[in-house]
């Protein structure tokens, strides 16, 4: 039997990016908000400090930040005919676990989405006409638009200190930023991070092909900065070691270096560590939500009653408390019905290695940062004319290496042996004047009828509640729209100069082992129509209006960017909806 | 802070009624010397002795962090000669000050003389407290009269002898104290006069910075010159430019006593908690008092003290601040603004004594956070990483880098500090 607390204005369920977020806007609100935490409190001098961050086997490779399996996994397949397997060991996306979730070991990319990949439906249906999509695509507009959404991605922007160049300043394209991007109010907080040889040449060959290239939109610091709340960041030292890492030189912008030492000093926020919210309480007319329940370490069992509800834990954790609490319709594949769990998508990745002679090129691959980068976008969402190629989507590509750190920066050419002094020598002799942009590519992944989660029928976690279920595989529109861009990709790399170029080009089905991003979307979509969305455009939930859902979650497809800057902007637009529409008239924010 | 401010409210009704019951029960007896002649309702006053008592940082020995009883004593006060345990001075009649007459608070305060003629040990520091004016203690008193009683009997000598017996406080008292209340100097203008007052009475810099002598007390002839305590060096803070703030500005000082951080360092250990509880929450005009006072002290004289002669132990150093420290404070020594602490030109690196050094670079520190500075960035400790040659290796270079000269630190000074540590943390 569940212990009750006092009741409380708001419960957070998640204390990462949006939980934050959300936190600090409605406790300005004057509002009394608890934060629940599955995982511990998190802080760079003592979790990840300067003296021992840089560590590549424990963090890289031994998973130190992320959720353990242990605790709870997701059981994995790619076809609906097949038998779901429980994944012991993390491998295409990293579930984040703790205060700070995914904002501390990201690397920082902070991109906005073309204003098109918010009408994605009706733009393609426009341009191409309704055939030219597969007939089981899903995909659909998120019922927001980049111009409802632009004054927040610039909240989010100023409080990470994005480093960047504008590239469409209230309409006027600028030469070195993206001209493809939607307008922008105003330009970066920061000036673009410097960028080390092998991103400067990939510009040079891009430019030179006709391209237009860019600085990757960066959470890394490229200089000392103050936030709007006076939380203040450091310069990035290039260290190379973001993704997966922590940054113990308050160099990345994370929850702990935007929000948190602001928040943490309300008298009106608290929050719980190590505590589990294992449901979201609805009353008997299931249209309210009463609170949560979490366990904590020591299997006590509490209520936590709020007037508000947030959830904002990782999109497959949001999918799978709205399942277990039997919120929302849980969604079937079969019928094409229910909202809970469709649309689920990720992202379509791809690589081009380049090996250079080596007595010509030194590219010193260890000077890097999380989100350091040069990129283009000729090929993104519709920048390019599909009529011809077959496909929709598309995605960034660029050099956007993060570090030559020593365990995994082994790239050989091909023929070499796999192992043995001539391994070793090849590591050796290619190590400085090798190009791996890691995900050079990076593509959207859209929606489909069978790409989905749901409840695993058979197997359980240590509650006894069942595991979620993916069903997850490519589609022939992501792998054709892969083929072509890491085409495109390996001519530029070519350009650079590279005596040889290795595609590493998407093929064959989702492999659940091969690190993809962590870009997990969908699954409790915004939209327009409560048959196929879940959230309404303010995040709120159609069925139960006190209870909003933050993240990535309420994609109803991705788009060829890293989602945390739409995320975040997302989570800004919300709030401000709560705090200017909700609290004065609790109750669904739209009618349907 | 909206919280705090209800509760303290709260606790101004709660404790008003008590008093005002109390001075019923007294028949109103405004001169009585067991009851207070205060007026419970002077608004003025009591909030002007609110003012005071962050000033004077009461709380800091007369509430246990956290307890969320103010001002109800029982917080431990480690003094070279033993502890000391921080009094009840909330309003209770039997184990607080609440039976107290005002003159008996005034000699406490002001004299160190408690009950019945008890001598008070100078962790109370008195000896400063006597430059407090009449006027400002009666309203520490109508304030303290206002908070919540809490009934906590707290026994404060917990000295080993031979310093318990109390009576040796006549001849300390004989030797340190001069009674008497601050004169301001006609000669200087108000605001030096208002930071003087601050600093040498109820702020009490000099307990902390002031050299002592074997028998704790100042010695007057370095006021302000750095003194080691607690495991930390309190550093100059007089104007010289070697050692004391001499490079700081007057806008600098108000910096860092508001928020903890200005330009070119953060605060951390003892100040820390000053800046937290006192200082952030005092306003512009006597931050800048005392800065302005501070910059008059011209500090110590003679030669800038000799350079380390150790060029191996530099030569080592320097490669392990390129490898372990730059990242942070630069290759330049310049830290980041509020940030990162400058080692270039800091006073603390020069310091004659190293300790706060030593203890940082081991332990790691945590930087204040306030409202003005919320960040409060923290170094990780380096105790596991770095062995007694290196650290001692690594903060030489830092101390005869960039400008600065002072003497290399010995790896048995690390050694020392490591067991400290070891036993502190028993």
């Amino acid at each position: 039997m569940a212990r009750k607390l006092p009741k409380k204005d708001v419960a957070i369920i998640g204390l990462g990016w949006t939980g934050s977020i959300v936190a600090n806007e409605l406790t300005d609100e004057g509002l009394d908000v608890v934060a629940i935490e599955r995982g511990p409190w998190r802080d760079a001098p003592t979790d990840y400090p300067t003296t021992f961050d840089q560590d590549e086997l424990r963090y890289r490779i031994r998973h130190e930040l992320f959720l353990r399996p242990a605790q709870l996994t997701f059981t994995f397949r790619n076809k609906m005919s097949e038998q779901a397997l429980p994944i012991r060991s993390w491998g295409a996306f990293m579930p984040m676990n703790g205060v700070g979730g995914g904002g501390v070991h990201w690397n920082a990319e902070t991109f906005r989405f073309l204003p098109s990949d918010f009408v994605v439906k009706t733009h393609l249906t426009q341009k191409y006409g309704a055939n030219f999509l597969p007939a089981d695509m899903t995909i659909q507009d998120f019922g927001v638009t980049y111009d409802d959404l632009e004054p927040h991605y610039d909240q989010f922007e100023y409080l990470c200190g994005t480093s960047g160049a504008a590239g469409n300043l209230k309409g006027q394209i600028l030469e070195g930023g993206n001209p493809f991007e939607g307008p922008r109010s105003r330009p970066y907080p920061n000036p673009p991070q410097a960028q080390p040889f092998s991103h400067t040449l990939f510009a040079k060959a891009a430019r030179e092909l006709g391209y237009k290239p860019f600085p990757q939109p960066s959470g890394n610091m490229s200089q000392a900065y103050v936030n709007p709340l006076g939380v203040r960041l450091g310069p990035c030292t290039y260290c190379g070691f973001c993704e997966w890492f922590g940054c113990g030189n308050y160099s990345k912008a994370s929850p702990q270096t935007t929000i948190l030492p602001v928040l943490v000093r309300k008298s009106n926020f608290s929050y719980r560590t190590e505590c589990e919210v294992t449901r979201i309480n609805v009353d008997g007319s299931g249209k309210r939500a009463t609170g949560v329940t979490f366990v904590d370490t020591s299997g006590e069992e509490w209520e936590q009653p709020a007037d508000l509800v947030i959830l904002a834990a990782f999109t497959v954790f949001n999918v799978q408390l709205l399942l277990m609490s039997g919120i929302g319709k849980p969604y079937d594949p079969v019928a094409n019905q229910g909202v809970i769990g469709r649309n689920f998508t990720h992202q379509t990745i791809s690589d081009a290695i380049g090996f250079f002679d080596k007595e010509k090129f030194n590219f010193n691959p260890f000077i890097a940062s999380g989100s350091i980068g040069m990129i283009i976008d000729e090929f993104n969402g519709d920048n390019f004319d599909h009529g011809p190629l077959g496909f929709v989507g598309g995605g960034y590509m660029g050099q956007v290496q993060t570090g030559g750190r020593p365990i995994q920066t082994t790239h050989v050419p091909p023929g070499t042996p796999r192992w043995g002094a001539k391994w070793k020598s090849a590591v050796r002799d290619n190590y400085l004047s090798t190009v791996t942009p890691g995900t050079g590519v990076h593509g959207s992944f859209y929606s489909y009828r069978d790409v989905y989660l749901d409840l695993d029928p058979l197997y359980r976690d240590r509650f006894g509640r069942p595991l979620m279920r993916m069903t997850i595989d490519f589609h022939d529109n992501e792998l054709k729209q892969n083929a072509y861009l890491t085409d495109k990709f390996a001519e530029i790399i070519k350009a650079m100069g590279a005596n040889q170029v290795v595609k590493q080009t998407r093929t064959g089905h989702y492999d659940v082992t091969d690190y993809q991003t962590t870009h997990l979307c969908g699954g409790a979509i915004m939209g327009t129509d409560p048959t196929t969305s879940a959230l309404n455009r303010y995040l709120q939930m159609w069925d139960v209006p006190n209870l909003f859902v933050m993240g990535a979650s309420a994609f109803p497809q991705n788009a060829g960017y890293n989602p945390t800057g739409t995320v975040g902007a997302l989570a800004y637009w919300s709030a401000e909806a709560i705090r200017t529409q909700y609290l004065k008239n609790p109750g669904p924010l739209v009618h349907a | 802070m909206p919280k705090g401010f209800a509760c303290r409210n709260t606790a101004v009704a709660v404790a008003s009624l008590v008093v005002a019951s109390s001075l019923i029960a007294a028949g109103r007896a405004q001169t009585n010397q067991y009851g207070t002649s205060l007026d419970p309702q002077n608004f003025t006053q009591i909030e002007q002795g609110r003012y005071l008592a962050v000033a004077g940082d009461c709380a800091s020995c007369h509430t246990v962090p956290g307890s969320g009883q103010p001002f109800a004593g029982g917080r431990p006060i480690e003094t070279p000669f033993g502890v000391v345990v921080g009094a009840n001075i909330t309003p209770d009649r039997e184990t607080g000050i609440g039976a107290w007459s005002d003159e008996l608070f005034l000699s406490a305060l002001r004299e160190g003389k408690g009950h019945g003629g008890l001598l008070l040990y100078p962790a109370m520091p008195y000896p400063y407290y006597t430059k407090v004016t009449e006027r400002d203690a009666l309203a520490i008193r109508a304030y303290l009269n206002t908070v919540t009683p809490v009934h906590n009997a707290v026994v404060s000598n917990k000295l080993p002898f031979p310093f318990d017996v109390r009576e040796e406080m006549t001849v300390w008292n004989s030797l340190y104290f001069k009674s008497g209340e601050f004169e301001p100097d006609p000669k200087k203008s108000a605001e030096w006069n208002r930071g003087a007052y601050i600093v040498e009475g109820l702020g009490h810099c000099g307990a902390c910075h002031t050299p002592k002598s074997t028998l704790g007390g100042d010695d007057n002839t370095h006021a302000l010159q750095g003194y080691a305590l607690q495991g930390w060096f309190a550093p100059n803070i007089t104007n010289d430019s070697e050692r004391g703030l001499g490079g700081w500005s007057i806008a600098d000082i108000v910096s860092y006593l508001k928020t903890g951080h200005n330009p070119a360092t953060a605060s951390t250990g003892i100040m820390a908690e000053e800046i937290t509880l006192s200082s952030s929450q005092m306003t512009d005009a006597d931050l800048t008092a005392i800065a302005t006072y501070l910059k008059s002290l011209p500090g110590q004289t003679g030669a800038a003290p000799a350079p380390a002669s150790a060029p191996e132990a530099v030569a080592a150093g320097g490669a392990i601040y390129a490898d372990e420290c730059s990242a942070c404070h630069g290759p330049d020594g310049k830290g980041v603004p509020y940030l990162f602490p400058s080692l270039a030109g800091s006073p603390n690196v020069r310091s004659a004594d190293p300790a706060s050094l030593v203890r940082v670079l081991l332990e790691g520190a945590r930087s204040v956070a306030t409202t003005g500075e919320p960040t409060g960035p923290g170094m990780p400790s380096f105790a596991w990483k770095l062995n007694d040659d290196q650290a001692a290796a690594v903060l030489t270079y830092i101390r005869n880098s960039w400008g600065s000269s002072a003497p290399a630190v010995d790896p048995h000074q690390v050694s020392q500090a490591r067991a400290s540590m070891a036993r502190m943390g028993q």
